[in-house]
C-alpha cells in the first residue's frame, strides 16, 4: 500500500465503469447508419472543414508572444516567494525586468505582431 | 523514492530525444525531440537540487525554461520562414548548402 | 526566514548594462521614424560600444568579481572582451556594404549584434556555470536570428535553421553536462568545482567525469571541433558575410574564454587522461579543417574550414597548460578577429546587389580593378597563413611556442605541418586576386563605402601593428595570464 494505490484503484473503477457503459449500448442500442450520422459531430452544426486542415498564420505569432511572455513570467514567482525580505532593492530591480519586457510588447505590438488581420 | 528513478527516467528521456534529433527528418520532430532533450536535463537539475537540499539546481532550471522558449519562437520563426520559402519542412530537402 | 542579498556591484557588468542600454534603444528606434537615419542608428551603435570599451579598459586597473562569485571582470576577461568588442565594432561597420543595405532592417541587425556581444561579454567573465550557460544562450539565440537576415534566400535561412537545429542540439549536451557536475559536486561555481576536483579527482565519481565530457561535447560544437564541426561551412556559407565574420570570431573568443575558464579553473590541468584527449581534438581539428578548406572553390566555405583550423591552433595552446597558455590564447583570438573579420569583410566590400562574388574565380584580377580592397584581403590572407610580419605568424609562433615549453614537441610538429597545408588555400585566393586575368566581361565592383574602408583599414594596421611590435603586446597580455 503506497500514495497512489487510491490513484490506481480510481483508474481501475473509471477504465471498468467506460467499458460497461460503452458494451451496455452495444449490445442493447438501435443501430441505423446514414450519411449524415457518419460525419464528425460538431455540436450540431454541419461542419465546413476538416479537422486536418491548416491553421491561419496568425494564431501562430499570437502563441508565440504567448509562449516568450508566459515564460518569462516563470521569474516572478521565486521573486514573489521572497518579495518582504528583499525589499525595496528587489522591487526595483523587477520593476527593471518588466520594463524590459514591456518594451519587448511594445516591440511586438508596433511591429505589428498582435495585428488581426 | 530514491534519486536513481529520476535520474534514470530522465536519462532515458534525453536518449529519446537525442535518438529522435539523429534519426527523424521533418525538422519540427527534431526540434520537439530538442525540447525533451532540455526538459530531460531540467528533470535532473530537480532532483539533485531537491534530494542535496541546494536551490541552485532549480534556478538553473528557471533560467533553462526561459532559454527554452526563446529557442522555440526563433526556432519556430525559422522554420516557418523558410516552409513558406521551400513549402517543405523535411530536413532532406534543405540541400543548398553542400560541397 | 533571513535572505542574504549576494554584493551586487554593477560595475562588473558595466559593459553588459552598456550594451543593453544601446540595444533597446536600437529596438525602439526601429519603431519609429529614425528607423531609416543611418547615421543615428549608427552613433548609437557604436556609442554604446565605445562605452563598453572604456568600462572594459578601465576594469584593467581594478578587476572586480560580483554576484556571489558569478562573474568576474578580471584582466583575463579583459583581453577576451577586448577581442570581442573589436570584431563587434568592425561587423557593424562593415555592415553598411551595398548588398547588406539593401535588405536588412539596420536598427533590428544592429540590436541583434548588441544583444550577441552582451551574451559575449557574459560567456568571458563568467565563473559560474550558471552565468556560462546565459551567456551561451544569448548569444547563440541572436546568432541564429543574425544568420537567416536574408530572409527571402533560401541558403540564408537553410543556414540559419541548420545552425539552430544543431546548435540547440548541443545546447542539450551542455546543460545534461552542468546537470551532472552539479549532481557531483552540489555546486555550479567553478571555483567550488575546482576544490571538488583537488580532494577528489577528475575520475572521483563517474557522474563527475561523465558530465565533463558532455560538457566538453556541447563546447566543441560551439568552438567547431572537429568531429562536431559538421554545421559550420554551411552556416558560414549561408550566413550574410559580416555576419559569417562575427560568428567566426566573436563567438569563438567568446566560447575559448569560457572553456579555458573551465579547464583550469574547475577540471584542473594537471589531469593526464583529459589533456591527452585535448591532444588528439586538436591535431583532428586543425588537419581536417586544413585538408577540406584545400578543396573549396567557394571563398566563404574555405574561410569556414579555415576557422575549424584555426580553432585548432588555439587548443594547442590550451592542451600545453602552462604559464604561456592564457596570453598565447587571447592574442591568438584578437588576431584571429582582426584577420577573420578583416577577410570577410572584403568579400562583402566587392558584393553588389547583382552579383556576389564568393568563389575564388571571380576574384580574378581584383588586385588590379579595386587597388586597395585587394591589397588588404592579401594581408588578411597573409596573416591567416602565417606569413611574416603579419599578427598572424606571432600569433601562431607564441601558441607553438607555449606547447613546445609544455614538452609537446610532436603537438607543435603536427601544428606546423597543418599550417603548412594551410598556406596553399590562402594564396591560392592572393593568386586569383593579382596574378590572374578576370575572365568574361569585367565586373562593375560597387564603390567602396567609407565606413567598410575606416573598418578594414583599422583590421590592417591592428594586423601590422601586432605583427611588427608583438612584445609590448604580449607583455600586457602576460599580465592577464596571471590573474584567473
Amino acid at each position: 500500500m503506497n500514495d497512489f494505490t487510491p490513484v490506481l484503484l480510481m483508474f481501475l473503477f473509471v477504465a471498468f465503469l467506460v467499458l460497461f457503459m460503452l458494451g451496455l449500448s452495444l449490445l442493447l442500442g438501435p443501430k441505423k447508419k446514414s450519411a449524415v450520422k457518419g460525419e464528425p459531430f460538431e455540436t450540431g452544426m454541419v461542419p465546413f472543414e476538416l479537422p486536418g486542415d491548416r491553421f491561419s498564420i496568425r494564431f501562430y505569432v499570437i502563441a508565440l508572444l504567448f509562449i516568450v511572455f508566459d515564460v518569462e513570467l516563470v521569474f516572478l514567482f521565486p521573486w514573489a516567494a521572497v518579495f518582504r525580505q528583499l525589499g525595496w532593492f528587489g522591487f526595483a530591480e523587477m520593476l527593471v525586468f518588466i520594463v524590459i519586457l514591456a518594451l519587448g510588447l511594445i516591440y511586438a505590438w508596433k511591429k505589428g505582431a498582435l495585428e488581426w488581420e | 523514492m530514491s534519486p536513481q528513478h529520476y535520474l534514470v527516467l530522465a536519462g532515458i528521456l534525453f536518449t529519446i530525444g537525442v535518438t529522435g534529433v539523429l534519426i527523424r527528418k521533418n525538422a519540427l520532430i527534431v526540434f520537439m525531440s530538442i525540447e525533451l532533450m532540455l526538459n530531460a536535463v531540467n528533470l535532473t537539475l530537480v532532483t539533485f537540487s531537491h534530494f542535496m537540499r541546494s536551490p541552485d539546481g532549480q534556478v538553473l532550471v528557471f533560467f533553462s525554461i526561459v532559454v527554452a522558449a526563446a529557442e522555440v519562437a526563433v526556432g519556430l520563426a525559422l522554420i516557418v520562414a523558410l516552409f513558406r520559402l521551400s513549402g517543405s519542412t523535411n530536413l532532406d530537402d534543405f540541400n543548398l548548402l553542400k560541397w | 526566514m533571513s535572505l542574504t542579498i549576494p554584493t551586487v556591484n554593477l560595475a562588473a557588468i558595466g559593459p553588459e548594462l552598456a550594451l543593453t542600454v544601446g540595444a533597446l534603444i536600437l529596438l525602439l528606434l526601429s519603431l519609429g521614424r529614425y528607423r531609416r537615419s543611418t547615421g543615428l542608428l549608427l552613433a548609437v551603435a557604436l556609442g554604446s560600444l565605445a562605452v563598453a570599451f572604456a568600462l572594459v579598459i578601465a576594469a584593467w586597473k581594478a578587476p572586480v568579481e560580483a554576484f556571489a562569485g558569478s562573474v568576474a571582470l578580471d584582466r583575463f576577461a579583459v583581453g577576451f572582451s577586448l577581442a570581442i568588442l573589436s570584431a563587434a565594432t568592425l561587423t557593424v561597420l562593415l555592415s553598411l556594404n551595398e548588398l547588406e543595405r539593401s535588405y536588412l532592417l539596420l536598427a533590428d541587425y544592429y540590436g541583434l549584434v548588441l544583444f550577441a556581444t552582451v551574451g559575449m561579454l557574459f560567456l568571458a567573465s563568467a565563473t559560474s556555470l550558471v552565468m556560462v550557460f546565459v551567456g551561451l544562450e544569448t548569444l547563440s539565440i541572436s546568432l541564429y536570428v543574425l544568420a537567416g537576415q536574408r530572409r527571402t534566400q533560401a541558403s540564408s535561412l537553410e543556414a540559419a535553421l541548420k545552425y539552430f537545429l544543431l546548435g540547440a542540439f548541443a545546447t542539450g549536451f551542455f546543460l545534461y553536462g552542468v546537470a551532472l557536475i552539479y549532481g557531483a559536486t552540489g555546486t555550479l561555481q567553478l571555483r567550488e568545482i575546482g576544490t571538488y576536483v583537488g580532494t577528489h579527482g577528475i575520475f572521483g565519481s563517474p557522474l563527475f567525469a561523465f558530465g565533463v565530457l558532455l560538457l566538453l561535447i556541447g563546447f566543441g560544437f560551439k568552438i567547431a571541433v572537429v568531429p562536431f564541426h559538421m554545421w559550420t561551412p554551411d552556416v558560414y556559407q549561408g550566413a550574410p558575410t559580416p555576419v559569417s565574420g562575427f560568428m567566426a570570431a566573436g563567438s569563438k573568443a567568446a566560447a575559448f574564454a569560457a572553456l579555458v575558464r573551465i579547464v583550469f579553473v574547475a577540471v584542473g590541468p594537471t589531469v593526464v587522461n583529459w589533456t591527452a584527449l585535448l591532444w588528439v581534438l586538436a591535431v583532428l581539428t586543425m588537419f581536417v579543417g586544413n585538408v577540406l578548406a584545400v578543396v573549396q572553390d567557394n571563398v566563404k566555405r574555405m574561410l569556414a574550414y579555415s576557422s575549424i583550423a584555426h580553432a585548432g591552433y588555439i587548443l594547442v595552446a590550451i592542451v600545453a597548460a602552462n604559464d604561456l597558455t592564457n596570453s598565447s590564447v587571447i592574442f591568438y583570438v584578437l588576431t584571429y578577429t582582426f584577420m577573420n573579420v578583416g577577410a570577410f569583410g572584403v568579400l562583402s566590400a566587392l558584393a553588389s546587389r547583382d552579383k556576389e562574388a564568393l568563389d575564388v574565380h571571380e576574384l580574378s584580377g581584383v588586385g588590379y580593378q579595386k587597388p586597395l580592397l585587394g591589397l588588404a584581403m592579401a594581408i588578411f590572407m597573409f596573416s591567416l597563413a602565417g606569413v611574416p610580419p603579419t599578427a598572424g605568424f606571432m600569433a601562431k609562433f607564441y601558441v607553438f611556442s607555449a606547447a613546445v615549453k609544455a614538452g609537446y614537441i610532436w603537438l607543435a610538429i603536427l601544428g606546423v605541418v597543418a599550417a603548412m597545408i594551410s598556406v596553399y588555400y590562402y594564396l591560392r585566393v592572393v593568386v586569383y586576386l593579382y596574378m590572374r586575368e578576370p575572365d568574361g566581361e569585367t565586373t562593375a565592383w560597387p564603390r567602396l563605402v567609407p565606413a567598410v574602408g575606416v573598418a578594414l583599414g583599422v583590421a590592417v594596421l591592428a594586423i601590422l601593428g601586432m605583427g611588427v611590435w608583438p612584445g609590448s603586446v604580449m607583455g600586457m597580455l602576460r599580465q592577464a595570464a596571471a590573474l584567473l
